[in-house]
């Protein structure tokens, strides 16, 4: 049996409910949620700002320091122990590198912008949430950027190609009813620059041949531009209010 | 990133060259030694042109995790020690070192190299855990594929050790019983320098790379594992190239490592 109906009904290149919000954290120099199903990431921008140890510094350039965090209740199973591990660091270098090709911080030498980005809760995808977050966060806090970052997982269930794996689905041969015409599941992570198409994230665990690899590519991509009207309405809503609000008091002034 | 460096380096390969004087697409002469350290119960030692590597397996009798009580452990950890490269500093595990460890792990794990079921000795009590340290001896770059090829042969030459009726380990004794080893994922890594892909990469052609893809592939020639690596954005062309040149060297190096592992 081929993959066809999937477990929570979405098609196949569907991806779950997506709610995306600027401005959440007051204290940030930029912030952001986004939800994609019940994985919740949380970011927030700090800096441009001197950066210490003093070491680190770049002359020529300001540069970005991510930190992915899960918070302790945030996973499936056990507590999660708070602090760095091997896994934290890994996706926090991952996804410093999906955003640094699209920021620019020439004008800021020798400053850090610190992209924190924390989980709530997480049901598979939480690295693709955290980098869309992100990049809602730092155009946020106005940090000049040439594209916005979008992210999304492609996967491969039971040979079929299919898009943001719930965890359920990433645990599938558990799930299925029916025999399987391939008991691997693939996982693969694609942060991309809407505007060039360029993958900037890429990452995959699971089996699968090099067709579904350029086809779950694809996929990805193309949701990609969806996913970043998403991002850039959340910043258009933050701010539209400010200018609703102008416009409208320069009616009053004119006595209109 | 030293631009003028990379300026220099992509002069050089636009004349269809290399530093070494290597083709594109070749990897560096690679001899594979088995059972090196008599210490550990598993030993190999890698060399591929100036890079080489020892990595060794080490067993105990561990509990089990929670979500995995009838599977052993299988754990692979570099350490980048000062000796190996003057770029290498001791104290915690850096970001790099980190990095390797995962893409190994992950290649071995996904790719789905050893039969975990058949390490539960008591389920949710005992399992074997299997430590695999990669440690660079002398590092010129690539030590992502070459790490995992050493960790795969140093798993290959693993034997148990004895266990009296206490359950007690003695490491003297090695039984003749290998591991639950069923599948071999090697991994190839591309680099981009420029308009260019180069397979094995120098340290030289490291520091001046846009962007690297590690490939993992297992015998039936699946993809099991993938990474991206720095900073450079990749077409989805770039990385079908990519693919297919690092399956054509993953076929070329599987045949010097089945011939190794005999």
């Amino acid at each position: 049996m081929v993959y066809k109906k999937r477990l929570d009904g979405r098609k196949m290149n569907e991806t779950r409910e997506i709610e995306a919000k600027a401005g959440v954290i007051k204290k940030a120099d930029g912030s952001a949620y986004f939800k994609i199903g019940k994985t919740w990431a949380y970011a927030a921008v700090y800096g441009p700002r001197e950066l210490y140890p003093r070491f680190l510094q770049n002359s020529n350039k300001g540069i970005i320091r991510f930190s992915y965090i899960m918070m302790p209740f945030s996973g499936m199973g056990e507590r999660v122990r708070p602090g760095p591990n091997r896994r934290s660091k890994e996706i926090s270098m991952v996804s410093q590198k999906a955003l640094n090709s699209v920021v620019d911080l020439v004008d800021f030498p020798n400053t850090v912008v610190d992209v924190v980005v924390e989980l709530p809760q997480t049901d598979a995808g939480s690295r693709c949430a955290g980098i869309c977050a992100a990049s809602i966060a730092l155009a946020d806090a106005g940090v000049p950027m040439k594209d916005m970052v979008a992210a999304v997982a492609a996967g491969v269930v039971d040979n079929t190609v299919c898009l943001d794996l719930s965890y359920e689905e990433e645990q599938y041969p558990d799930y299925a009813k029916e025999k399987l015409d391939s008991e691997h599941v693939a996982d693969i992570p694609v942060a991309c620059i809407p505007s060039t198409g360029e993958i900037t994230l890429l990452q995959m665990d699971g089996i699968m041949n090099k067709d579904q690899l350029i086809d779950a590519i694809n996929l990805a991509k193309e949701k990609c531009k969806e996913i970043v009207e998403i991002q850039r309405n959340a910043i258009h809503e933050k701010y539209k209010y400010k200018i609703n609000k102008k416009s409208m008091d320069w009616k009053k002034e004119l006595g209109e | 990133m030293d631009e003028d460096a990379q300026e220099n380096m992509i002069k050089l390969l636009s004349e269809n060259l290399r530093q070494d004087k290597r083709g594109f697409e070749d990897f560096r002469d690679m001899t594979i030694e088995l059972g090196v350290i008599e210490t550990a119960e598993g030993s190999a030692r890698v060399k591929v042109g100036e890079t080489e590597l020892i990595a060794g397996v080490k067993l105990k009798i561990d509990k089990p995790y929670s979500d995995t009580a009838d599977e052993g452990i299988l754990m692979v950890n570099t350490e980048l020690t000062p000796l190996s490269n003057p770029n290498f500093e001791s104290g915690p595990p850096s970001i790099n070192s980190i990095e390797i460890s995962r893409v190994i792990d992950r290649g071995l794990r996904e790719g789905q190299a050893m039969d975990v079921k058949k390490l539960c000795i008591e389920a949710g009590e005992k399992v074997w855990m299997i430590n695999v340290d990669v440690c660079p001896v002398n590092h010129n770059g690539n030590l992502l594929d070459i790490g995992a090829i050493a960790a795969l042969a140093a798993l290959h030459d693993t034997k148990f050790p004895e266990v009296d009726k206490e359950g007690k380990i003695d490491y003297k004794k090695k039984t003749s019983n290998k591991l639950p080893l069923k599948e071999d994922p090697l991994p190839v890594t591309v680099i981009k320098i420029g308009d260019y892909f180069l397979v094995d990469p120098t340290e030289n052609e490291e520091a001046v790379m846009d962007a690297r893809i590690t490939f993992n592939f297992r015998k039936d020639g699946n993809l099991c594992a993938i990474q991206k690596g720095e900073d450079g954005p990749l077409t989805v062309d770039d990385i079908k190239k990519m693919a297919d040149i690092a399956e054509k060297t993953m076929k070329k190096n599987r045949v010097i490592f089945e011939k190794a592992i005999k």
